[in-house]
């Protein structure tokens, strides 16, 4: 049930809706053809089916495009890291989140000393890019 | 070359506009105003429920997400005899119904009783439907069920104001969920984070007041203190301190309330001060996890705790003081961000600071990092 429910959430766009779109962008294709052939015998009617053409192309990719992003969006999951410090030495190493993993949870020995280690942190890095700047 | 030569005729053809074209086109113009005019605000409505439909379908996406991964993690650690799909969705349209509040008084109490007897049946169906999890793991899939419920919640609801708005074609049912939609989402989008944190067991950004306090009493005795926290006697600055968490690495925000009265009456009401340290909803325009210190109880949830503790300090008259964490709603409930954790050790700082200028050397304080301390052990 449940892959049945979240294939539907996911086909946003029904496919009467697609056919138009991928109707309109082969007719604006083909305006464009047309234009480009009859170019010489009728360069005002080539004019006009170039720009209907045109508009036709951009406005169905773009609107194909955008039901595409919108069917394509995923929960992200931030990828989280976990610290493992070495209790006598400070060694620390970053890794990758393990499930099990948790604050002050003893791991695996440590990779200098051979002593016992301890997972001191975990925590998921939001990159540069994504944080929110402000002027104010 | 042709391009040129097209868009040259394009132009030639444009300045050779037959009239009656010219006419055409001002109908055109004048038919659209006209329908712009009788149909505007219908149009502007069916943009509208376009919007919301969009965001319809983002949350029925989400909902199905959170209810697949609580069925996947309670078949992978609870390892049930049979499906658990059916009780899944049993669980997630659970309701609680909130006390009678005409004659408010005692009212705390009621909501209380009532809140105790939906944790505890909450409890008992996760352990019916992971009988393999242990007490950490039956916390954390606890966790996981309750967001996907959250989950469930926002997009049945959703749902109707956007059926109710296309069946009336009211235009104000449909612009109020449209102009609330964008905070709905945030909040969806946040829970939708929250599911894999709870479900792999990851510290999340409310935990932050969790993780002071386990900084706090780590390598110090601990021992339990009702309900589900735990405290360790620790000297800080030539001070006593009392520090109390909730009870980890599961997810757990225990009762606060009842540890800190537990900690008053053991020391007969002589505590010299009170700390708290929570993660707090931080303003659009400030900065992830900085801090910020007040007066008060630096509790949130349904209110029960806030009102214990408020009463446990106004018998002894004891001074409160909070120290907050900033956050917002998708940074407290997702896996913990690098600037929460660091802020962390400034917090303590904080504390140290605050007990050496409001109290003096073989005082005693209590010091209660409050929140859900998943994936932080003391």
């Amino acid at each position: 049930m449940s892959k049945n429910s979240a294939s539907n959430a996911t086909t946003r766009v029904s496919p009467f809706v697609l056919l138009i779109i991928i109707l309109t962008l082969v007719l604006s294709l083909t305006a464009l053809i047309i234009a480009m052939s009859t170019f010489d015998s009728n360069p005002l009617a080539a004019g006009w089916l170039t720009l209907i053409g045109a508009l036709g192309v951009v406005i169905s990719t773009y609107v194909l495009l955008q039901a595409r992003r919108r069917t394509q969006e995923k929960i992200a999951t931030p990828p989280t890291l976990t610290t493992v410090e070495c209790t006598k030495c400070g060694f620390k190493n970053i890794r990758e989140f393990q499930r099990g993993d948790y604050i002050f949870k003893e791991a695996e020995k440590c990779e200098k000393c051979g002593n016992p280690t301890q997972i001191s942190a975990i925590y998921r890095e939001v990159k540069e890019g994504q944080k929110e700047r402000y002027r104010f | 070359m042709n391009s040129l030569l097209a868009f040259m005729s394009l132009q030639n053809g444009l300045m050779q506009f037959p009239t009656d074209i010219q006419t055409i086109l001002s109908l055109v113009f004048y038919l659209v105003f006209v329908l712009f005019i009788f149909y505007g605000q219908r149009i502007q409505m069916y943009v509208m429920i376009r919007e919301v439909e969009g965001s319809l379908y983002r949350l029925k996406y989400i909902k199905d997400e959170g209810r697949k991964i609580a069925v996947e993690t309670i078949k992978e650690i609870g390892k049930p005899q049979t499906d658990p799909a059916a009780r899944v969705d049993r669980f997630l349209e659970y309701f609680t119904i909130a006390p009678q509040n005409l004659d408010p008084a005692g009212i705390v109490w009621k909501l209380e009783h009532i809140l105790d007897i939906r944790d505890d049946r909450l409890k008992d169906e996760v352990k019916l439907m992971a009988p393999a999890a242990n007490d950490t793991q039956t916390n954390n899939l606890e966790n996981t069920l309750e967001a996907a419920m959250a989950l469930n919640y926002i997009y049945k609801v959703i749902r109707h104001f956007y059926l109710l708005g296309k069946k009336t074609l009211s235009l104000y049912v449909i612009m109020q969920l449209q102009m609330i939609l964008p905070l709905i989402m945030r909040e969806a989008e946040a829970y939708a984070s929250a599911l894999k944190a709870f479900a792999y067991g990851q510290p999340i950004g409310d935990g932050a007041g969790a993780l002071v306090a386990a900084k706090l009493m780590h390598g110090h005795e601990i021992r339990k203190l009702p309900k589900d926290c735990v405290t360790a006697t620790v000297q800080i600055e030539g001070r006593t301190a009392f520090v109390i968490k909730a009870e980890g690495p599961g997810g757990n925000v225990g009762k606060p309330g009842d540890a800190i009265k537990t900690i008053v009456d053991e020391n007969g009401g002589k505590i010299n001060m009170v700390i708290m340290i929570d993660a707090a909803m931080k303003l659009e325009g400030e900065g992830v996890g900085e801090l910020a210190e007040g007066v008060g109880a630096a509790i949130g949830g349904p209110g029960v705790d806030q009102f214990k503790i408020e009463e446990s300090i106004l018998e002894h008259h004891i001074p409160i003081n909070a120290v907050i964490i900033k956050e917002d709603i998708g940074d407290a409930v997702s896996p913990m961000r690098k600037e929460i954790y660091e802020s962390v050790d400034k917090a303590i700082e904080r504390i140290k600071q605050l007990m050496l200028e409001r109290t003096k050397e073989g005082d005693k304080v209590i010091i209660a990092g409050i929140g859900n301390t998943i994936g932080v052990a003391q």
